[in-house]
């Protein structure tokens, strides 16, 4: 365990990754505490669109409301939504994984034909068409909700391949004719060699939450309760910002959703590196 | 008298615990190689025998560590050098390994030419890239040579060949590069013995062929050893006991332990069938402390009491090296 | 001279297929055999021929695909019972430890199948004496994981482990293929006095054919998923014509063979030079 995380430091890919993804979650928390947030997107502070001054440091959006501080509660609410979807898309293509890969035979089959039904559906779709049928309470746990009810499957298809290997090691079949349980065996002699590629296939799903939350709030189909950096993204368009070449009210917002996936997404490559040469021989 | 070409000395190593404390797996072990020449090394199971080909190697991956000694290369030293620098300058190029059990641990998702692309391509020094047709071409011209079915092997997944195949292709991946030396640990163990005897076929092809000239062979298989290699040493408890020809370990052993060992061994011969085979009690001393002593001592027939006491040097009987003051 | 005894383990026509269609293999084919109580059989074959997949049927982790296999003269049901009687030591002992307990948690895992679980004390005591029958210390391996073990050491712990259990059924798939003349000769005394005071009937897998002569009542000699030759060890390996066991009993490596490579200037004991 220290080992791989000595392995990991080395990887400049991985400490890239993690440092801007520490940036961006310093941003979101400690960010209220330097900077005066008003997290209910309420707030109008000066006129449309003023210039950045040493109050407003990044000025105001159409409405007046200080930008800096839409986009600080903004993060926050698309990492919230991230790790919302992405525990429930980690838990459910785990459980559902593990489960199929391990027990094989017409269980295995019946759930991979489920995973591989979510694949091709394609998620955006069924995500869409949820959001515009809940008109009121959308809130941000309920499209977290639904974003990580729809993007499991890329993970149980994941964790199934991993599990599968597993099941014909002959560590498995000692466990059963020492007596233990099927669910002994799939915590004791499953899970821990797969704990790794489970953390990856979070890491993978925080970010997919984060960018699905992203468009579903672009096209008018965001949380209600709260501003979310998609909804910056919305309003901005809604208002013309991006014909009119007000470049300070979409910009911001579209670097920091790339940062933060791109941060994500090299994480999950380096550990990948890290995880898998033991493949080579 | 020909040089030597491969030459170890006093090499020892370790294994560092999770609490620090240290298993001396490999003790002061010491022997010439001469081109050409096949040493087989056998003994006791969990005597050091695979950790002595990772030093032999100069790959020392943590846990394990080297303790002393040199290991030459035709002069070149492998000791105390980085594991990358090994990977990329020595191995496959100048010596070559097989691991234990590694035709039961290929990457089952890959086919026989990938796996083969993937090992040369780590294997080699950075400007010296061959590209995988390169490789591909040389495999093929190098497996026709053994007569195999080519074309079928090598696009094959593993699981899709006989385990016989399977090592077959690992011998023939990992002496593409033309090393002057192949070190295989347990090379046939878990094979049948027509599969065994085909492997070996193989090997003594690629010696005939001057694909490589010298070997170092490990198992515990004695019968064997005395078919395929030129000299055998005898290791206990880290340390090599005994060391002579083929002919002079198996058919007339000094050392207590290859006594021991022959006398232990079964034989499907009409004549040897109804002897009972000797079975030594106990275990060998524990390789995490101090040993005082001669390592065999209490297991020994022979032993007498200053045995326990007196710690044993190699010493030469005859022409040959036995680790015992009393042998004759 | 068996027939008084009650039969173990019956096959009649068992075969078991893997995949189907085009990519189907068939692992056994139409096997047929009675084991008797208290006997020590062995299984002798080239590899790939199916004597690990016959082993695991005879454990109830496959079922036969066609045919009837019978343990006691009743088909295998209940698994827990099964195991409490029938266990067994698998081929590759570098898969068959999980690497993030120690072997010792292991080792005493296996008591859960019994129906009377001994006490933990007894256990420890039977663990340990199961280690020392493998020539191993049982402090040398005290809070070691399977990592840190050679792989003749992993393949003694399988054993241990049966020593410490005294199933009454063993099924050990090339048990000693990894470790010395001289280890090998003291499990198998070990092995040879449990069974005696067992009653313990054994089947053993193996490639050594020395061994399957030294130990066995009778040899079954498998090729291409079939037994192809059985009998008693003098039957098999003096009085055969049968090509495959011929072909074999050429293949070892004795220390006495002329040119055990024919055509090798390697070759050793040739009959000229
Ligand atoms: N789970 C499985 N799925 C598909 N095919 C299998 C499976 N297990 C075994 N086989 C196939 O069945 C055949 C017999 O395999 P088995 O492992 O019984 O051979 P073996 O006689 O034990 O050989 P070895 O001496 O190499 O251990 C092989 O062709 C193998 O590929
Ligand atoms: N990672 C490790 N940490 C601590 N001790 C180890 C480690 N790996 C091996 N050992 C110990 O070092 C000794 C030598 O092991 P090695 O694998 O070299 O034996 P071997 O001669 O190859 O045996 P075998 O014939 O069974 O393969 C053994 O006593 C083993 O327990
Ligand atoms: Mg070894
Ligand atoms: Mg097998």
């Amino acid at each position: 365990m220290v080992k791989l995380l000595k392995n990991l430091l080395k990887s400049p890919m991985f400490v890239i990754g993690v440092s801007i993804f520490l940036i961006t979650l310093a941003i979101a928390f400690l960010g209220p505490v330097f900077y005066d947030v008003d997290t209910n997107a309420r707030d109008i502070v000066a006129g449309p669109y003023a210039p950045s001054s040493a109050e407003h440091i990044l000025g105001t959006d159409h409405l007046g409301r200080d930008y800096m501080s839409l986009l600080i509660s903004g993060l926050r609410s698309s990492l919230y939504v991230g790790f919302v979807a992405g525990i429930i898309a980690t838990t459910l293509g785990v459980f559902i994984g593990l489960f199929g890969g391990f027990r094989g035979g017409w269980v295995d089959e019946v759930l991979n034909m489920g995973t591989n039904l979510f694949i091709v559906i394609p998620s955006f779709v069924i995500l869409v068409l949820i959001s515009s049928a809940v008109k009121d309470g959308r809130s941000l746990t309920l499209i977290g909700l639904i974003i990580g009810l729809t993007t499991w499957s890329w993970s149980a298809r994941a964790v199934r391949a991993q599990a599968s290997s597993l099941r014909s090691r002959d560590h498995i079949a000692l466990a059963r004719i020492n007596g233990a349980s099927s669910f002994t065996i799939v915590i004791k002699h499953v899970l821990p060699y797969l704990l790794s590629y489970v953390f990856m296939v979070f890491i993978m799903q925080i970010s997919s939450g984060i960018l699905s939350e992203a468009s579903i709030s672009m096209i008018g189909l965001g949380p209600l309760d709260s501003t979310s950096l998609g909804i910056i993204l919305n309003q901005a368009k809604d208002n013309g910002a991006l014909s009119d070449g007000i470049w300070i009210a979409f910009l911001p917002a579209t670097l920091i959703i790339t940062l933060t996936v791109f941060a994500l997404y090299l994480v999950n490559t380096s550990m990948e590196g890290v995880f898998n040469p033991r493949l080579r021989k | 008298m020909s040089e030597n070409i491969f030459e170890v000395e006093n090499l020892s190593l370790h294994y560092l615990g999770r609490f620090g404390d240290k298993t001396h797996a490999v003790t002061d072990v010491s022997f010439n190689m001469k081109q050409g020449e096949i040493l087989g090394i056998a003994g006791e199971s969990g005597c050091g025998k695979s950790t002595l080909v990772s030093g032999l190697m100069g790959m020392c991956i943590p846990p394990l560590y080297p303790t002393s000694g040199d290991v030459r290369v035709r002069g070149e030293s492998l000791m105390n050098r980085t594991v990358e620098d090994i990977r990329s300058n020595v191995l496959a190029q100048k010596v070559s390994m097989i691991p234990q059990g590694a035709f039961n641990a290929l990457n089952p998702v890959r086919k026989i030419k990938d796996i083969a692309a993937d090992v040369i391509a780590a294997h080699q020094k950075p400007g010296s890239s061959m590209k995988a047709s390169e490789i591909y071409e040389r495999l093929r011209s190098r497996f026709d040579l053994f007569g195999m079915d080519t074309d079928r092997v090598l696009n094959s997944f593993p699981i899709q060949l006989t385990a016989g195949e399977r090592q077959r292709s690992v011998i023939g991946i990992s002496t593409l590069l033309n090393p002057q030396m192949v070190i295989a640990d347990e090379p046939t163990s878990a094979l049948d013995v027509s599969t065994q005897k085909e492997v070996i076929k193989m090997i003594f092809d690629l010696l005939d062929k001057g694909i490589f000239s010298t070997m170092i062979f490990i198992t515990h298989e004695l019968p064997l050893l005395y078919h395929v290699a030129d000299n055998i040493a005898i290791m206990y408890a880290g340390e090599i006991v005994e060391k002579g020809t083929a002919e002079q370990v198996v058919k007339d052993p000094r050392h207590p332990y290859t006594k021991a060992l022959m006398g232990a061994m079964l034989s499907s011969e009409k004549s040897q069938r109804t002897r009972k085979p000797v079975a030594i009690e106990g275990a060998p001393p524990s390789l995490a402390k101090k040993i005082v002593g001669c390592r065999f001592a209490e297991r020994c027939s022979f032993a007498r009491p200053e045995c326990k006491k007196n710690t044993q040097n190699i010493r030469m009987v005859g022409d040959r090296e036995v680790r015992c003051e009393y042998a004759q | 001279m068996l027939s008084n005894k009650s039969i173990v383990f019956s096959a009649k026509n068992i075969s078991k297929t893997f995949g189907a269609g085009k990519k189907i293999t068939t692992a056994v084919n139409n096997v047929s055999f009675d084991i008797y109580d208290g006997e020590i059989i062995s299984i002798v074959g080239g590899s790939g021929c199916g004597k690990s997949v016959l082993a695991k049927i005879m454990l109830g982790l496959y079922g036969p695909s066609k045919g009837k296999f019978h343990y006691n003269g009743k088909k295998i049901t209940n698994l827990k019972k099964h195991w409490n009687d029938v266990q067994s030591v698998f081929q590759d002992p570098f898969s068959c430890f999980n690497q993030f307990f120690t072997i010792r948690s292991q080792l005493e895992d296996a008591f859960n199948i019994l129906k009377k679980k001994p006490s933990k004390e007894e256990i420890k005591r039977r663990v340990d004496e199961g280690l020392l029958a493998v020539n191993v210390t049982p402090s040398d391996i005290e809070g070691k994981y399977s990592f840190e073990l050679s792989g003749g050491q992993m393949q003694r712990m399988l054993l241990a482990r049966i020593f410490a259990l005294r199933p009454k059924v063993l099924i050990a798939d090339e048990p000693t293929s990894m470790v010395d003349a001289c280890v090998r000769a003291n499990i198998l005394d070990y092995l040879m006095k449990l069974k005696e005071e067992l009653q313990m009937t054994i089947v053993f897998i193996t490639h050594d054919i020395g061994l399957a002569n030294y130990v066995s009542d009778r040899i079954f000699i498998m090729h291409d998923g079939m037994i192809v030759n059985s009998g008693t060890p003098e039957e098999v390996l003096d009085n055969t014509r049968e090509t495959h066991t011929l072909k074999l009993l050429d293949d070892i490596p004795e220390v006495h063979k002329k040119e055990w490579i024919k055509n090798s200037h390697r070759s050793k004991n040739k009959e000229a030079s």
